[in-house]
């Protein structure tokens, strides 16, 4: 019955280009409005963190933790290749010193917070999505609706401070990480003394930068935390279901965090 | 039994999902401290029809009335003080996967915040007892079998002090020594709490033990309702075959 329904609609929107795109705009406006509201919502229940503070500092832990080794992995070699990268380049004209000022500002400004919230949308969002979409499908949230818990104040609050908070951090970590590994390779393939990079860093590296990087690195948590929960309350359909909400949960954090990323730097660089 | 007053008043329930109706102008009745079963097929909306009882769904049309409060027109945030009143005990049994035996037995009373941890504590073993599970209260849920599961569902659902519990498949995919666990467990909260029940099933044998009343649900209406007794020798094709398994069966006859 479902699946006629599915394989009909499906084939009237392929011959109307005009249905098609009309259908996935208002899909897409739809979508965006849930997500606000799920935000707004959650929001809301932030008034209950104190009494969840031990839910909170549970996730905090299992995120930072859990991601601290591959975020660790990720900025070190990305910082060391942007070295290589721009220094080649640089060196031809004779510039290799100034790459103690290219290499911690892009880290910070972009690369680190960038990196570490898509590194964190793949690994905790799925994993938000997955586990609350198994809980909705096994009827698990439906039971916490009949013992009077919201399942918002539950599942989505606590997750979402803990993202919105754990994520700085790992970005403090990520841009000192990836900031090491550039000295070393400037030193070991240009020969710029650790010295003169970190001179350069603190000519040109200012503290408003790495706030700015942070502050777009609490909205990537937030953003994160909001996308998995959504899609995790919503799935249905058994297993196959949550493999489809994991999927798309991570493709809607992935292409939130490059539109939220241009717009926040481009209204506040 | 018929003094008992009416507890939830179901009146002209209609619901359909994706132009398929699967409740028909229901109307229905449930007594206060009587046990009432509600039998059909499978795919008959049994489950739906309870789950619009706690809210969980809304009807496209008609009302159900708790103590005379429509809760069909309430929002989220005020059905909270009703379904205080009511729990439900899931088919799948529901619990929380990460959380203890125990824990997910408390947390219903633990998430209000009320009570000390103590006495929370206290609530949890008791109604572990009750369902003698108590020996497994550090067990993960994923440790236990089927019936166990049911059982401290059953506990979870008692911990909040209920008036009205609501089954959906108590017994479905038992063997039947603990199905007929399960139906003891629930006669024995009739008697000791004086507790309104309401029972989804399709195990015969289960209705007739437990029930003070029995609707049959078919085709999205109630079709047949009345004690067991009197649903033994109904008249009506359909019950006589959902009782007996079989169409139109003569006894000693061929």
């Amino acid at each position: 019955m479902r699946g006629e329904k599915l394989v009909k609609e499906r084939f009237y929107t392929m011959v109307n280009p005009l249905t098609y795109v009309g259908t996935r705009a208002l899909n897409l406006f739809q979508l965006a409005g849930e997500l606000l509201q799920l935000f707004v919502n959650t929001l809301y229940r932030c008034k209950h963190a104190f009494r969840n503070l031990d839910k909170i500092f549970h996730f905090m832990v299992k995120m930072g933790v859990n991601t601290l080794p591959i975020a660790t992995f990720t900025s070190l070699f990305v910082g060391m290749v942007m070295v290589l990268q721009t220094g080649y380049t640089l060196e031809k004209f004779g510039m290799a010193e100034s790459l103690g000022a290219i290499v911690p500002i892009a880290m910070a400004r972009e690369l680190g917070p960038v990196l570490t919230a898509l590194l964190l949308a793949g690994r905790i969002g799925a994993a938000i999505t997955a586990e609350i979409g198994t809980m909705n499908v096994s009827e698990e949230v439906a039971a916490l609706k009949t013992l009077n818990i919201d399942p918002v104040r539950y599942l989505s609050m606590p997750r979402f401070l803990a993202c919105l908070c754990m994520l700085p951090v790992l970005v403090i970590y990520a841009d000192a990480i990836g900031i090491l590994g550039g000295a070393s390779v400037a030193a070991a393939y240009f020969h710029i003394p650790v010295k003169v990079y970190f001179d350069r860093m603190a000519e040109s590296l200012e503290v408003l930068d790495i706030i700015k990087g942070l502050v777009k690195a609490a909205i990537f948590g937030a953003t994160i935390a909001i996308v998995g929960c959504h899609y995790g309350l919503k799935a249905d359909g058994g297993a196959a279901g949550v493999g489809e909400a994991t999927t798309k949960s991570v493709v809607c954090s992935f292409v939130s965090i490059y539109i939220l990323n241009y717009f926040i730097t481009r209204l506040w660089l | 039994m018929a003094v008992n007053g009416v507890e939830i008043d179901i009146q002209k329930l209609n619901k359909s999902f994706n132009r398929l109706q699967v409740l028909k102008d229901l109307d229905l009745k449930i007594r206060k401290g009587e046990t009432t079963v509600i039998i059909g097929g499978s795919g008959t909306g049994k489950s739906v029809l309870l789950k619009h009882i706690i809210g969980l769904i809304k009807p496209d049309s008609g009302k159900i009335l708790i103590h005379g409060i429509d809760i069909t027109t309430k929002d989220e945030s005020e059905l909270g003080e009703i379904r205080s009143r009511f729990a439900m005990v899931f088919q799948s049994a529901a619990l929380l996967n990460s959380l203890t035996v125990a824990e997910n037995v408390g947390l219903g009373l633990k998430e209000q915040h009320r009570l000390s941890k103590k006495q929370i504590d206290e609530t949890v073993m008791e109604k572990l007892t009750l369902v003698k599970m108590e020996q497994k209260h550090n067990s993960m849920p994923e440790e236990l079998s089927g019936g166990m599961k049911k059982r401290v569902a059953i506990a979870r659902a008692l911990a909040m002090n209920p008036e009205v519990v609501l089954y959906d498949e108590p017994t479905a995919g038992l063997d039947p020594i603990m199905a007929g666990n399960i139906d003891e467990l629930i006669m024995e909260l009739k008697e000791k709490f004086k507790m309104t029940s309401v029972v989804v099933t399709h195990d015969m044998e289960s209705a007739f033990f437990i029930g003070d009343h029995i609707c049959m649900l078919y085709q999205g209406r109630i079709i047949e309702e009345g004690d067991p007794e009197s649903f033994r020798h109904s008249k009506n094709d359909i019950v006589t075959q959902f009782i007996t398994r079989h169409r139109n069966v003569k006894v000693g006859g061929t």
